[in-house]
């Protein structure tokens, strides 16, 4: 197993060679001139070499690439172009925010789609299934923008329940700002999570030993919520494993619309104002979360369920 | 094609009457669009038509959606926007799943070096946030249509060719392909002959779903500032209409919305009634 996680391991620095060469080539060589764009139209020729030296960029591009390689395995990012801090600052500064809606959303939407998932399923076929998933691909319809710009003028605006806008620290009273994302991200994942996990669930009612359970007795809640929710844990894990790498961004719309300082807003900010060393660092840190938690992913499989070897 | 339309699996789509009436709502937007390109009706959508933030009214069909901040009929921009909407949904989505059939096809056929470079370009792409890269493309290949093109292009191909490439892995051992090849044929011949028809189903179901995708995610670059350019969709739209809602304009959010919402759905819906028809467990 040890083998197998090294190997996977070293793969992952593979793709992350890859990842960041990527994004170091679309923002560095086709990306256009930054210091063009920060000094105006006016600049002269020592501000715009000065200004170059500063940012790292009169060096051959092999050896900026390098230097972005660097600061991705000390994750030591530099300071960003625009604010001058420390872009690793800014990334702790802005990752709390950001946690602290689009983990409890997460967490929300799995269990009520696994609820949802189970109900549809055991009823599979009949009314309340086609109810369920009717209403699932009705609300998967409506674009992510208008949930978000509705809610906020019907809750917070007409009938102001919560806050329209802003952020507070303190941990009491930063829910009654988040509670509003939090229910537009689970309403908006709702239907494609319900939809997933009916047909994990439909999948696994049908099996054998779910037939035997009943032949020997078992009442339906303990069928459903031991036997097939048991089996379902694989894609279940899954599941929240691919949506982990996007819980630390936040997200760009909700932070923009309810002015939440996370992780989303500063990548917003940065796309807007070219300030490359951030996008770089938050792609990359993306992307190293993204290669661990499939790899830990993998482990989960063979901790779950005995039948799964790695090797 | 024939062949496919009389097909088992699509017998059973025929039978299914929610996926024909989407399939017709669908073929009503693809109408629209193609009249709106062909220059039919709706050209004029920059022109002044009432007073700014008229409300809906009946006086004239141009009045039936009400009008924008600059006085222009909301009811043309919704129509033209159908047009956005189809070619960027087209272009991506066949772009999109053509690339990623052909590379899965050719990774799951071929196996070894080629199935490694394959899987570890996907695996790089989808390891990179998909907004983040898609805002990088839209960088390079610059606002409006044709960077929408590359951005989502570039991002589509990935699923379809994972699907591809495992179905091909199944394919590639059975027993058809190898008296295929002890009668002699050739791998391409093989593969794009015998190989490639039997993964169709795949691609029909993931070219509604970029479809759909696409159209989405135009919303959000919309929001960005590096959508269409110039001309209105359903995207642009909806981010106009959001500040003006707090004032109670909810009429081109409204229809924006309408507009976006009947097209996604029934292509949702015939989409799960197409995957339900092939899927080949099921009778």
């Amino acid at each position: 197993m040890w083998a197998y996680i090294l190997r996977r391991l070293l793969y992952g620095v593979l793709i992350m060679l890859g990842v960041t060469g990527i994004i170091f080539l679309l923002l560095g060589v086709f990306g256009g001139d930054p210091v063009l764009a920060y000094l105006g139209k006016s600049a002269t020729e020592q501000e715009i070499l000065a200004l170059k030296r500063e940012f790292g960029l009169d060096k051959p591009l092999f050896a900026q690439y390098l230097d972005y390689l660097g600061q991705v395995a000390t994750l030591d990012f530099g300071q960003s172009w625009t604010t001058k801090e420390s872009v690793s600052d800014l990334i702790r500064r802005g990752v709390w925010p950001s946690l602290s809606f689009t983990l409890p959303a997460l967490l929300l939407t799995t269990f009520l789609a696994v609820c949802v998932g189970i109900g549809a399923s055991f009823f599979r076929g009949r009314a309340p299934d086609r109810g369920l998933m009717a209403i699932a691909v009705l609300g998967m319809s409506i674009s992510f923008l208008v949930y978000i710009v509705v809610f906020q003028y019907l809750l917070a605006y007409v009938f102001p329940i919560f806050h329209i806008h802003g952020y507070e620290a303190a941990l009491t009273e930063r829910w009654q700002y988040l509670a509003l994302p939090i229910i537009i991200m689970v309403i908006v994942g709702l239907g494609y999570e319900s939809r997933f996990y009916r047909s994990v669930f439909v999948e696994e009612v049908v099996r054998d030993h779910v037939t035997t359970a009943y032949a020997k007795g078992a009442s339906r809640y303990r069928v459903m919520f031991i036997h097939v929710l048991k089996n379902a844990l694989i894609p279940i894990i899954t599941r929240v494993m691919i949506s982990v790498p996007f819980l630390v961004t936040g997200s760009l719309l909700i932070e923009a619309f309810f002015g939440v300082p996370g992780l989303g807003n500063a990548l917003l900010s940065a796309i807007e104002t070219a300030d490359f060393p951030v996008i770089r660092a938050l792609t990359a840190l993306i992307a190293v979360i993204f290669v661990l938690s499939t790899i830990l992913n993998d482990i989960l499989y063979a901790v779950v369920d005995p039948r799964v070897r790695l090797e | 094609m024939n062949q496919l339309w009389n097909s088992r699996p699509m017998r059973k789509l025929r039978r299914d009457r929610l996926a024909m009436m989407c399939l017709m709502v669908i073929a009503l937007y693809a109408l629209v669009a193609v009249s709106v390109a062909l220059g039919f009706f709706a050209t004029e959508y920059d022109a002044r038509v009432g007073d700014n933030y008229q409300e809906p009214s009946a006086d004239s069909w141009l009045y039936w959606l009400g009008t924008d901040r600059q006085g222009r009929s909301i009811m043309v921009r919704t129509i033209y926007s159908t047009k956005i909407a189809f070619i960027v949904g087209l272009v991506t989505a066949s772009v999109g799943v053509t690339i990623g059939a052909i590379l899965g096809g050719i990774a799951g056929y071929f196996g070894k070096t080629v199935d490694d470079v394959v899987v570890y370009l996907y695996s790089t792409i989808q390891s990179i946030p998909y907004l983040i890269l898609l805002i990088a493309l839209t960088y390079i290949a610059g606002k409006g249509l044709f960077g929408i093109y590359v951005a989502f292009c570039a991002t589509f191909w990935v699923g379809p060719c994972r699907v591809v490439r495992g179905e091909v892995l199944k394919l590639r051992e059975a027993e058809y392909v190898s008296s295929a090849r002890a009668m002699g044929y050739g791998k391409w011949r093989i593969l794009f002959r015998h190989v490639m028809p039997n993964t169709m189903h795949l691609v029909l179901v993931y070219f509604a779903l970029l479809f759909v995708g696409a159209i989405k995610s135009e919303v959000i670059l919309s929001f960005l500032g590096l959508g269409v350019q110039g001309e209105p969709s359903w995207g642009i739209m909806i981010n106009q209409a959001r500040a003006e809602l707090i004032n109670g304009f909810y009429w081109q959010i409204g229809a924006a919305t309408a507009g976006m919402f009947g097209l996604v759905l029934c292509f949702n819906i015939f989409a799960d009634a197409l995957q339900d028809a092939l899927d080949p467990k099921s009778t």
